[in-house]
């Protein structure tokens, strides 16, 4: 459990600041490949996880040139960690950060951004000052959306991860541990816990999004 | 001084656990079969009095995953597949010794009806040509060595078309027997270690199919080179011992 929420507080501070700058230059952009970026974005949402996490542990793995230079910089393997781990769950995490900014920027009054532009501000400042405070609602959602997306990721961490009991082990493979040794028990209880924390973290999320809403009527 | 005195044993086990979790204990790194869970546990015992440094870390799972996550650098040291043929290819691309793959233990099949069913598997496969069996749960034959084995028994008694409209594909042998315990299948075409061992022993009856009506499921292992080699063979050792034969066949893993 400890191990689950690590890795999803670990992908959710990682993967924010990369998410909004995707989203912003995205939004912003007019270049024609820009579809072929969010089509990349988007793909995680697509590919059964296995076969994403199949991709990354090939990728990542002992017989890859990126494996093969991890593994000589730092003597251990790159899969089959928790920093293997936390590379996967970035990727198949990344469209759950990117669409709720990419939807709060495109929903944003765009009078704001020129006037603040005119004004002698960045782009990144701009970013900064403006268009984050003012899409508070967008960006909370894309915070709780990657916790929880990360918290139930299981093919990909099976697959990256080996399930090695302290170090790759998460909740939801925990589950399907239990249920392949036909311990009901163990599952059921693990799986409640699971469905208590999804549900808390959800109100959260809904909560949060009322107080956002009402914050943008107050401007 | 009283207090102490009370406190004095439990203060002996912290010292005596604090021991036992010394250093020199070499941890090995097992990757196995599902369908070993239980048998494992009970050899564990055994490794462990045979050799008190050892230590298991068990991680259970499907042996074709694992064969990929192991081609891919997998920080496994014993690799127990339910199919001789992933270790042979582990082999062959040079992860591992050639004479570090074994044999231990043949895989069989068996129809099992759950509790409370009115169906007798005692007829064998033929039991399941009865009408009160509507649904028969098998491992998927594209991935699972069951499967295969299944598959292959029902052709062999000329039943297969005949049952084809009643059979259900489980992701694993182990589901299939889930589909069954559950109520969802009424009987079952699962491995003999499922009702021997474990949670399922003493549920519901069972009868073997003839080892003649389906290829043999030879179940393998092997030592992986990179790993800690020299523990993996003591644990391989003890697995193969005429006692580790004897435990391993009490859980349906027999030669």
């Amino acid at each position: 459990m400890w191990l689950s929420a690590r890795l999803s507080a670990a992908t959710t501070v990682l993967l924010l600041p990369i998410g909004v700058l995707l989203a912003w230059w995205l939004s912003r952009t007019r270049r024609r490949w820009a579809v072929v970026v969010e089509a990349f974005v988007a793909l995680p949402l697509v590919l059964p996880p296995t076969v994403l996490g199949y991709y990354v542990l090939v990728s990542l793995g002992s017989r890859s040139p990126l494996g093969r230079a991890w593994q000589d910089l730092t003597g251990s393997t790159l899969a089959f960690s928790f920093k293997g781990l936390l590379i996967a769950s970035l990727l198949y995490s990344l469209p759950f950060a990117v669409q709720p900014l990419l939807a709060a920027f495109a929903g944003m009054d765009r009078r704001l951004v020129e006037a603040s532009a005119v004004l002698g501000r960045s782009p990144l400042s701009t970013l900064w000052r403006v268009v984050l405070p003012v899409c508070k609602a967008g960006l909370a959602s894309a915070a709780v959306l990657t916790f929880a997306h990360t918290v139930g990721e299981f093919g990909v961490v099976l697959m990256v991860g080996g399930n090695i009991p302290g170090r790759t082990r998460t909740v939801s493979v925990s589950i399907y541990d239990s249920v392949q040794v036909l311990d009901d028990a163990a599952a059921a209880r693990t799986s409640l816990a699971l469905l208590a924390f999804s549900l808390v973290v959800l109100t959260t999320l809904y909560a949060l999004r009322r107080n956002g809403s009402a914050f943008r009527m107050d401007l | 001084m009283a207090y102490l005195r009370r406190l004095l044993p439990l203060l002996l086990l912290v010292v005596v656990t604090a021991c036992q979790h010394s250093p020199t204990r070499t941890t090995v790194r097992i990757a196995a079969a599902s369908d070993l869970r239980f048998a494992l546990q009970d050899l564990t015992a055994q490794v462990t009095k045979a050799h008190p440094d050892l230590r298991l870390q068990v991680t259970y799972g499907s042996s074709g995953t694992f064969r990929t996550q192991l081609e891919n650098g997998a920080p496994f040291d014993l690799f127990l597949s339910a199919d001789i043929a992933y270790p042979e290819e582990l082999a062959a691309k040079g992860l591992a010794a050639r004479d570090d793959v074994f044999s231990y233990a043949v895989g069989r099949l068996v129809v099992w009806t759950g509790r409370g069913s009115p169906v007798d598997p005692k007829a064998g496969l033929s039991a399941l040509t009865d009408p009160r069996v509507r649904k028969v749960s098998i491992a998927d034959p594209a991935t699972a060595p069951y499967g295969r084995a299944a598959v292959a028994a029902l052709e062999t008694e000329h039943l297969y078309d005949t049952l084809r409209p009643k059979l259900v594909t489980a992701e694993s042998v182990a589901q299939a027997a889930e589909f069954v315990t559950s109520g969802n299948a009424d009987a079952g075409l699962v491995a003999e270690s499922l009702v021997l061992g474990g949670p399922l022993r003493g549920v519901g009856r069972w009868s073997a199919v003839p080892l003649s009506d389906y290829p043999r499921l030879v179940q393998g292992g092997v030592v992986m080179a990179k790993g800690r080699t020299a523990a993996a063979r003591e644990v391989r050792d003890v697995m193969l011992s005429a006692a580790g034969r004897a435990l391993l066949a009490n859980y349906g893993f027999s030669g």
